[in-house]
């Protein structure tokens, strides 16, 4: 097959699988749609390996061409058009297996759901959006891929959409992400106006020819044009990528089902915004500013959101906490110019935080639904596969050498220490901090949900449909069934290896130099790959660094309070309240975006309506005129007498007026 | 010529004073059927000062069609309504207090605008020569009306159809007390309206037997 | 102005003319019939115009245009009458201080 043919194929077999499971979901049935959708992402993860295949062995060249073009307006040309270059198929990669897992997966996942095909319609047509953002080689194209993630986003979060709480937090992500489109929005704006092409080709070779340029911004100060733009474009990613504090609808995502928590908001789209800024680094690496403000806010949000897992009760909240600290860690590496960096733990991450999720939803299944973990405890001998693999993924994201997370955070770690950036050193002291508290979270909830005592209970006879009270189960525990367990191998095999295998090419050996552009006096990485001498010599060396030693007195401490002295916890918390609560509540971050923005905009909305709209509009508009209308058309009609002479004789006086107004003008 | 003044002058101002007068008269009559014979009387006066003006061919449309036509409608009709005029002529005085002012600004601001800087002169407008003795005004008009304004002729002919038809449907009356004929009627007549079909029960035969 | 006839001569008359049957309209403001041939007079006044303009102007396009107004004259004349007896035949009388139905 032609190479063009292949890579069109790559995205729309997905928009093919959701168009046939989501518009005939009656006629293909249950079975019908979830082999239709999982051939379809089969085959365009297939495709998408064969191309990585043809880049590494066969020498493609990087491709950058125009499907399609929808309209020019004023020479600006609107398109649909693929850049595929190194970075391009890696992600391709990365979200069709991660994609292609989470397909299976659901299988088991979604069994007795009554929106069964609509499920699979969902995340098809998310494969394909997502593939539409990666593949794009314009703004326009990426604005489509990323407003199209963030809808089936949405439909997600909301599939339940008859539970309040899953309405609740679609529309909170739907609104925060609305915050974080606006900047990108404009950001693209500012791009168009500043270059007058939305061409990633023809706006990168620009852009250094901008750099001195300026523009006023509200209150009349003056921004670098370029920082301008890049800030804008990072506070589309903060919103998306979940940073502070634009975060907050990570977490309430969890109402949606597991499988999309997997996919959608720990592997693939919420890295949307690392892999934009990652695309943008010859834009980003013009302005030092904006550089380090990603890197402060992802200081920020890798260090803080991690402490609130630690005292999450939710498994899957606890995880999702740990996605807004591992996407900070991301965000770090891209505000230091570690763009490779970043891409590298980008694709670790994907693995073992959807494996991760998907243990966390086995475990979910095994007792029906509850998610609370204080109702668990000693699940390992009742679910060995997912206790395994569970473990594997948690060493994966500590960071324990030779696992994929450790190659990958390790990096950050280091690149963050040898920048001299502005804020670098602060940020060094949170991630390394962070390594810490990523190793007690981890641990805990390994603890409390598969070692220790049972905190629940086997009710016999009970009705297994029925929703019984917390800590009572109808059936002991089992384990999941082969449709879950076989994903759960698939990803433990990349999150514990892949970081030793490909940390050569993808971080040292250039493999992202086609796509990444890092300047001069800013390449971290090329500085730290000095130090470099094979992957096996890293986890070796590993060992002798404070993040290593950090990460086991995570461990330990963890050890010891949930599994030993549970005594300790509950000692602290209450010892501690003022911390407990501030943790407890997210640093308030809810309350106060409810308490300000929302219950704001009600009674603005409020005012607007009594005031503007009843009193002023309704009242002295649209009445008051209507009101003044009949006022002076009562006074008129009593000229209207009805008698044809008062007309003849007004037509006169008229013609004498004007006859008039000629005599005096001639 | 008569003591330095032409003929023509003379007979100009002889027909305005007799038009005024005449139109002075058709207002202020007290008998409609007066100001009606008043009217012919200024339409012809207007007609002789077109011929004044060598415009014989509209003088003469004026005399027979006004004269001849519109003013004996006028006529007819004024005779055949009953009119009780009393109340017709009430506030004619106190109406003159306003009517004849208002008259009276108009005609000093037309004049005003006519007569000012000499606009209709002899000067700007010279005197025409008279015309041939084989000078045919009709044919003039004639032969520009047939190939200028053929398209506004024909339509003025519409316009005059229209209006008879307008005037016949208006006062055509429709005499309940007289038998009349509605072709109209007979054409759309069907048959159900004319024959009635009566089922009968058919007549049992007189004897069974016979044979 | 005794010596020769000037266009406003003519002019004049039509313009005494056209205020005379304005006067008119006002003085007999109650009887149809004499409105009606106030306005036939202010036809003929304004016929007089056009005659003496095309005159003068040795253009003959003015008695063409008189021409038609005498024709939408005399159509305007017959429907008026015929609106009048149809009028007085419903009502009566023709004062129109008795014909206020425009006033609603």
């Amino acid at each position: 097959m032609d190479i063009k043919t292949i890579l069109l194929l790559v995205p729309l077999l997905p928009l093919f699988g959701a168009a046939v499971s989501g518009l005939l979901r009656n006629q293909v049935g249950r079975a019908g749609a979830h082999w239709v959708t999982i051939l379809a992402v089969a085959g365009s993860c297939l495709l998408s390996f064969w191309v990585l295949y043809l880049q590494m062995y066969e020498g493609l060249e990087t491709l950058n061409y125009s499907v399609y073009t929808w309209m020019v307006v004023e020479g600006v040309t609107f398109e649909v058009g693929f850049l595929v270059d190194h970075l391009t198929s890696l992600m391709m990669c990365v979200v069709t297996f991660v994609s292609l897992m989470v397909h299976i997966y659901t299988i088991g996942y979604m069994h007795d759901d009554p929106g069964y095909q609509r499920f699979f319609s969902y995340i098809n047509l998310f494969t394909f959006a997502m593939l539409m953002l990666v593949m794009a080689n314009n703004f326009m194209q990426l604005f489509f891929g990323w407003e199209a993630v963030g809808l089936v986003s949405y439909l997600l979060i909301g599939f339940w959409f008859k539970k309040d709480t899953a309405i609740f937090a679609n529309m909170k992500a739907f609104l925060v992400n609305r915050v974080g489109d606006f900047g990108f929005l404009l950001g693209i704006a500012a791009v168009l106006m500043t270059f007058g092409s939305l061409d990633y080709a023809t706006v990168f070779t620009a852009a250094p020819d901008a750099a001195g340029e300026t523009i006023s911004v509200i209150g009349g100060m003056e921004w670098g044009l370029l920082t301008f733009i890049c800030v804008c474009l990072f506070i589309g990613a903060m919103g998306k990528s979940a940073q502070a504090p634009l975060h907050v609808w990570l977490p309430d995502s969890m109402e949606g089902p597991t499988p999309i928590s997997a996919l959608i908001h720990a592997a693939t789209m919420v890295t949307a915004g690392i892999f934009m800024v990652a695309r943008m680094s010859p834009l980003f690496e013009l302005s030092d500013a904006a550089l380090s403000f990603v890197m402060l806010i992802g200081a920020f949000t890798a260090f803080f959101m991690g402490l609130i897992g630690i005292v999450q009760n939710d498994i899957k909240r606890v995880v999702a906490y740990s996605t807004l600290s591992q996407l900070g860690y991301m965000t770090v590496a891209l505000g230091v110019s570690a763009y490779s960096a970043a891409i590298f733990h980008l694709m670790t991450h994907a693995f073992f935080k959807a494996l991760l999720f998907l243990g966390a939803g086995s475990v979910i299944i095994a007792m029906h639904h509850q998610q609370d973990m204080r109702y668990m405890g000693g699940l390992r001998k009742y679910m060995p596969v997912t206790w395994i693999t569970a473990w594997l993924g948690t060493l994966a994201l500590v960071g324990f050498p030779f696992f994929a997370g450790f190659y990958s955070k390790d990096a950050i770690i280091e690149v963050v220490h040898l920048s001299e950036r502005f804020g670098a050193g602060v940020t060094y002291w949170l991630v390394v901090a962070g390594v810490f508290v990523t190793a007690m979270y981890s641990f805990r909830l390994l603890y409390l949900t598969f070692h220790g005592k049972e905190k629940f209970e086997v009710v016999e006879g009970a009705d297994p449909h029925a929703h019984l009270p917390d800590g009572q189960l109808a059936h002991k525990p089992h384990e999941s069934p082969l449709v879950v367990t076989i994903p759960l191998i698939l990803l433990a095999i990349p999150s514990v290896v892949i970081g030793w295998l490909t940390i050569e090419p993808v971080l040292f050996g250039g493999w992202l130099s086609d796509a990444i552009y890092v300047a001069e006096g800013n390449d971290v990485v090329a500085a730290l790959g000095e130090h470099f001498h094979g992957a096996t010599a890293m986890a070796i060396h590993g060992v002798q660094t404070v993040p290593f030693w950090l990460m086991l007195a995570g461990f330990a401490v963890a050890t010891l309070v949930w599994r030993f002295r549970p005594g300790i916890a509950a000692t602290t918390k209450a010892r501690l309240p003022g911390l407990y609560s501030l943790l407890d509540h997210k640093y308030y971050f809810d309350e106060f975006n409810q308490k300000v923005f929302a219950n704001g905009a009600v009674r603005l909305g409020q005012g607007l309506w009594k005031k503007a709209d009843a009193g002023f509009i309704d009242g002295i508009l649209v009445n008051g005129s209507a009101k003044l209308v009949g006022r002076v058309a009562a006074l008129v009609r009593r000229w209207q007498t009805g008698f044809l002479y008062d007309y003849a004789f007004s037509m006169i006086i008229g013609l004498i007026a004007i006859l008039g107004v000629w005599v005096v003008l001639r | 010529m008569i003591m330095g003044i032409d003929l023509q002058v003379i007979l100009f101002y002889l027909f305005s004073a007799v038009l005024v007068g005449a139109a002075l008269a058709v207002i202020s009559s007290r008998n409609p059927v007066y100001s009606a014979l008043f009217l012919v009387l200024t339409f012809f006066t207007a007609a002789a000062l077109w011929i004044l003006l060598q415009v014989e061919f509209l003088a003469v449309v004026l005399v027979v069609v006004y004269v001849g036509a519109v003013m004996v409608l006028f006529l007819f009709v004024v005779m055949m309504l009953d009119i009780n005029l009393v109340p017709l002529k009430e506030g004619f005085v106190r109406y003159m207090w306003i009517g004849i002012p208002v008259a009276l600004i108009m005609a000093f601001e037309l004049l005003a605008v006519m007569w000012a800087k000499g606009r209709f002169g002899t000067d700007q407008f010279p005197v025409p020569a008279d015309r041939a003795a084989d000078y045919s005004n009709t044919r003039a008009v004639g032969e520009w009306l047939y190939t200028q304004f053929l398209l506004p002729f024909e339509v003025a002919g519409l316009i005059l159809l229209v209006a008879m038809v307008a005037a016949i449907a208006l006062t055509v009356r429709q005499r309940k007390d007289v038998k009349t004929q509605k072709p109209s009627r007979q054409v759309r007549v069907k048959r159900d309206e004319r024959v009635r079909l009566v089922k009968m029960k058919s007549e049992a035969p007189a004897s069974k037997g016979g044979n | 102005m005794l010596t020769s006839l000037s266009l406003a001569h003519y002019l004049t008359l039509g313009a005494i003319l056209m205020c005379i049957s304005m006067a008119g309209i006002f003085l007999n403001r109650k009887n149809v019939l004499i409105l009606l041939m106030c306005i036939e007079l202010q036809l003929l006044a304004v016929n007089m115009n056009f005659v003496a303009f095309s005159r003068y102007l040795d253009n003959l396009d003015g008695q063409v245009f008189v021409f038609f107004i005498l024709t939408v004259a005399a159509a305007e004349a017959a429907i008026g009458l015929a609106i009048l007896v149809v009028l007085f035949r419903n009502r009566r009388t023709i004062n129109v201080a008795e014909l206020d139905d425009l006033k609603g």
